[in-house]
């Protein structure tokens, strides 16, 4: 009897799940009446164009191939690549995500070393935190009058808050057995803080990150709506205005296959942070 | 001529959550030698930890001082190594690393070749060696992470080196392995070392001198008794001393009944609590019960 590994069952089940999903979600759509059957009035109104529907899955797969083969094509504002719009998200994301880092991580150590600093900041954090980042979009416009820097900007803000109590958790979480190994030999503070706590809290840190990271992502999308311009999130809306379904399902792929490859570089970077006590 | 270390006058009180303060300890006042191998006794909640991290600096007391080789103790420093009961590896470094990182800051003019060398040598020292020496502290067994800790703590040579319970967390067996480890590195090194146990038989074996506190709260480091049997000690050989029984029945006695005899009384402020010294020697004179009267009388005081 042929037997097989966990992996080898659940690789197997996967692929009957999406055979199985595509083939019913094939069926489910019904095909286009032909056209011959119209009055001529049908015709000049308009009638005898294919109407809307939701696209079945043949043609997302054919729509796929023609985007992927040539991804990066531009054809003038309204028509460029997959490749150029998810280019512009990531670039967006990543920018308004790094600078986030860079002002959380360090102001999360702050919070997590200083009990006071956590008391002081804690209202705010707690108020600004659930806010939707969305909302900041009409403040963000209108302060910084670029649409550009005020996708960033909402990126910057919904990233900061998970890494910013994440950090401030891990550091503040340090074993106070390791802190003392680092006072008896004498180690200064930067010393400590970059070879001891930093280590001690990265896997609490890393997986802050990699919550931000998927915030940011679903709001790159949204925002991108917004401004308008370039990128996956506009690229979604003017299908939609274009009435291209398999276009817009298409996309709505993309976008889960990126983040999920995001989230995959933030697992690799947790497994190597992370340690057994 | 003051000790090597010397403890004087250290209370510790704390708030009791009650608007209160509870005393731990008060006036205790101690000396330690240079080079020898001093053991603390007591029951849990007489102070022997608080006691140890006043001598490491991480806490400071109350009132009273330490002044180690003349200098007073302020905050920790690398002249006073800490072995801790839970081993306090680094869990991200490796074994060599958790060493090589306190000799790199010990000694920061060293290379890193020197560094390495050092460390090596002195995880060889408690039988760490080749492929081990490169895993992670969560792929040692626990006696062997304690002996990365030990390692650690010699590798830096300190003035002092205090050890806390490091067997506590142990096996039996283990703890005897250990222990023996332990004994061969210091007589190398004439290392002074000053060591909490709850542990009467591994007391005896280690130490020049026990000191034996008395019950918390209002706990005195209450008798200083030393250890009169010749080293290099062995477990097997040192029950047949004939000194063994009798040191180990009066700790016994002092544990089991007048430590909490002597327990809870206050003492005048600004007198210095000294041990008692009690010295039992079978081999040149019978015990002398007149030996074990200053204690007594303290109390009685």
């Amino acid at each position: 009897m042929l037997t097989l590994s966990l992996n080898q069952r659940a690789a197997l089940l996967s692929v009957l799940l999406l055979v199985v999903g595509l083939l019913a979600w094939e069926a489910a759509i019904p095909a286009q009446k032909a056209v011959g059957e119209l009055t001529e009035y049908e015709i000049l109104t308009g009638a005898g164009a294919p109407k809307a529907g939701v696209p079945p899955p043949s043609q997302v797969i054919a729509k796929a191939w023609e985007q992927l083969s040539d991804p990066f094509y531009d054809a003038g504002p309204n028509d460029k690549g997959i490749g150029i719009q998810i280019g512009y998200s990531i670039y967006r994301v990543l920018t308004g995500y790094f600078l986030a880092a860079l002002v959380a991580i360090p102001l999360g150590f702050l919070i997590g070393m200083s009990p006071v600093a956590y008391k002081a900041l804690n209202p705010f954090i707690q108020v600004l935190r659930p806010i939707s980042p969305l909302a900041w979009m009409p403040l963000a416009l209108f302060i910084i009058g670029d649409s550009e820097a005020s996708a960033i900007f909402v990126i910057f803000i919904c990233s900061i808050w998970p890494m910013l109590i994440n950090t401030a958790f891990g550091v503040a979480g340090v074993r106070e057995d390791w802190i003392n190994v680092a006072r008896t030999h004498e180690l200064g503070a930067l010393k400590t803080a970059f070879t001891v706590i930093l280590p001690a809290a990265a896997p609490t840190i890393v997986t802050g990150m990699r919550i931000s990271i998927g915030i940011a992502w679903l709001v790159i999308v949204a925002a991108e709506m917004l401004v308008g311009g370039t990128g996956i999130g506009y690229y979604v809306w003017n299908e939609w205005n274009n009435l291209d379904l398999t276009s817009v399902v298409f996309s709505i792929l993309m976008i889960g296959v990126v983040g999920m490859l995001l989230d995959a570089m933030f697992g690799l970077l947790q497994r190597r942070v992370t340690y057994v006590e | 001529m003051k000790p090597f270390l010397s403890i004087e006058n250290l209370t510790q009180r704390f708030p009791d959550g009650a608007g209160g303060e509870l005393t731990v300890f008060e006036e205790a006042t101690f000396g330690v030698e240079k080079g020898e191998f001093v053991v603390i006794l007591g029951h849990s909640g007489c102070g022997k930890s608080t006691i140890m991290n006043i001598l490491a600096g991480l806490a400071e007391p109350t009132s009273g001082g330490v002044i180690m080789d003349g200098q007073e103790v302020k905050g920790p420093s690398l002249d006073r190594g800490v072995v801790f009961q839970n081993y306090s590896l680094l869990p991200w470094l490796s074994t060599l690393k958790n060493v090589s990182f306190g000799v790199a800051a010990r000694h920061p003019e060293w290379t890193k070749a020197e560094v390495e060398a050092h460390s090596t040598k002195f995880l060889a020292m408690v039988g760490l060696e080749g492929d081990v020496i490169r895993r992670k502290p969560s792929q040692l067994s626990g006696g062997m992470r304690q002996r990365v800790s030990i390692a650690r703590a010699f590798a830096n040579h300190p003035k002092l080196l205090l050890l806390d319970e490091p067997f506590g967390a142990l096996d039996a067996l283990t703890r005897g392995t250990i222990q023996d480890e332990l004994l061969k590195i210091w007589g190398q090194m004439e290392q002074t070392v000053f060591m909490i146990t709850h542990d009467i038989d591994e007391a005896i074996l280690l130490a020049d001198r026990i000191l034996l506190m008395t019950n918390g709260p209002q706990a005195r480091v209450a008798e200083s008794v030393e250890i009169t049997i010749p080293r290099p000690r062995n477990r097997t050989e040192i029950v047949e001393h004939p000194n063994y029984y009798a040191i180990r029945n009066h700790l016994v006695q002092f544990l089991g009944k007048r430590s909490k005899e002597l327990s809870g009384k206050p003492s005048a402020p600004g007198q210095a609590n000294t041990p008692a010294t009690v010295r039992i020697d079978k081999a040149q004179t019978t015990e002398d019960p007149e030996d074990t009267q200053p204690a007594l009388r303290a109390v009685n005081s």
